[in-house]
Formats: C-alpha cells, structure tokens, sequence
C-alpha cells in the first residue's frame, strides 16, 4: 500500500504526489496512491507524521532518517542526492521505496 | 494581507543573532532595504537560502541591506527559537542581519504570509517589489530572478520589471 500524508499548511504535497504518480509510471505499476490528511497535532502524534508530504510504501517511510523527526505540522526536510534541501522526497528515494 | 506597493516600511527594533538590537532608523543610510520573513526550520528558506546569501553579498557594497526576520512561534516550532536562529546564522556564516520578531508584530505590520517572502523598500522606504526571491525553489530551473532584477531596475533609477509574485513556501507561524 502506498499511502501520502499531507497537511494543507505546505504547498509540496501535489508536487510530491506529481512525482510519485510519475515514478510508479516509469515502474508500471498501477498502485493506488492512499491520501491521509493530517489536520491537527494530535493526528499528528497519532499518525507519526514528522511534515508534510510524508510518503510510506507498505507502512514503510520513503526516508527513514528524515521519519525520525519529531511529529508536527510542519513542511518536512528531504535532502537531495547533491545535498540540496526539497521540501518534496527525490525521485531516487521514490524508486529505492518501490522497487 | 500584505502591506500594499508604496506603503511606508513599519518600524521595528529587535533583537539579531548578532546580540545587537536593530531598528528601521539603523538602516537608514541603505539604499534599498529588502525585509525577508524568514525561519529556520521551513525546507523552501533553506532551499533558497544560497541564493538570499549571494545576493547579501553581491549587493552590499552598492548599498542594499538584507535583513532576515523570524516571527515564528517558538512554542510550537522549537528550531525556530533565538538559540537556533544563532547557530543557523553561525553554521551558514549569514551575510545579512537575522531577527527576532517574538512578538510577531513586525510579521502582522507586513502583513506576511510565507517565509521566504520578501519585500523590498527603496531608499524612502517605499515598497517597491513584494513577493519570492525568484521563480523556483530548484535554483537550477530559475528563469525569472525577481529579487535581483527589482534591485537592479531600482538602483538603475527604473520601475522594478515585476513588482508582486506569489511567495511559494511555509505559512507564518503565528501564537494561537
């Protein structure tokens, strides 16, 4: 199950979702993308949500280390490969989680 | 809301990570004056936040001063508090002054929504551009430099090219 947790507070969750759609394309496969809203803190706490858009592959975090983070509503830190800061997973942890 | 094109810039005095109070009054030999909402904790700032250096530094000997400012609640969003916003500063060896606004009410005077945003005064301390840094939080797909080319247009004696874009990032934090 591929599930997107999001907060409305933060702009990224549709490019994460673009992204997201568009790897599992390039992989074919036809998965059905599970979106959670995340509205409050206590969901938050609830839900391990550490920022918006928080992506999991069968329960499983797209970015284990960044998971780690203390639950909030908040945008969430990903790091690209070259070190930059996104506020959306890169597309090498994308397909690391679904392969 | 924010604050409208040619509104006055409001008076501040608070505290930077600098241990030094700065005012409005102290800027007032800079040529323009561009205010950043700003944090630490949000991934749009710190994806732009080489290109707010850059241009710190790359203007400041034509007059220009950066200020940073951080409104956020620190209740709720601890990496935001005055302790993190030093060893950010320190970490990333900021070319520009970085401020406290506990109270919020520089934030509320602006009107700000987002970090990054920015607003930019010219030398009556007018403003004259309000918006992003430029066009794309991916620094290698920037096409529209909007900061940088208000800047330019404004100490050329021109008309900023763009005078408002939408400031794509975190919300404000404000106290409940």
């Amino acid at each position: 199950m591929i599930e997107l947790f999001y907060w409305e507070g933060c702009p990224s969750h549709p490019e994460a979702k673009a992204l997201l759609e568009q790897v599992l394309a390039e992989l074919g496969r036809d998965d059905r993308i599970v979106m959670t809203e995340v509205k409050s803190d206590e969901e938050a706490e609830r839900l391990r949500f550490p920022g918006s858009p928080t992506i999991r592959v069968d329960g499983n975090d797209v970015d284990r280390e960044g998971a780690k983070s203390r639950p909030a509503l908040t945008c969430r830190i990903y790091y690209l490969p070259d070190g930059r800061v996104s506020p959306v997973p890169s597309r090498g942890q994308l397909e690391a989680a679904l392969r | 809301m924010s604050i409208d094109l040619g509104t006055e810039a409001p008076f501040f005095e608070l505290p930077g990570v600098d241990g030094f109070d700065h005012s409005l009054d102290e800027y007032g030999d800079a040529k323009l004056l561009v205010l950043v909402q700003s944090c630490n904790h949000c991934p749009y700032v710190l994806a732009w936040e080489d290109r707010l250096i850059a241009i710190a530094q790359d203007y400041a000997h034509e007059g220009v001063r950066v200020v940073g400012i951080n409104s956020n609640d620190v209740a709720n969003y601890p990496e935001d508090s005055f302790e993190e916003m030093k060893k950010r500063a320190t970490k990333r060896d900021f070319s520009f002054d970085y401020l406290f606004d506990e109270d919020q009410s520089l934030a509320h005077a602006l009107g700000a929504e987002h970090t990054p945003e920015v607003f930019l005064f010219d030398e009556e301390r007018k403003l004259r551009y309000h918006g992003a840094i430029d066009d794309s939080r991916d620094e290698t797909t920037v096409t529209n430099s909007y900061l940088r080319d208000a800047i330019d247009a404004l100490l050329a004696g021109d008309e900023p090219p763009v005078t408002e874009t939408e400031a794509i990032g975190c919300t404000v934090k404000w106290k409940s």
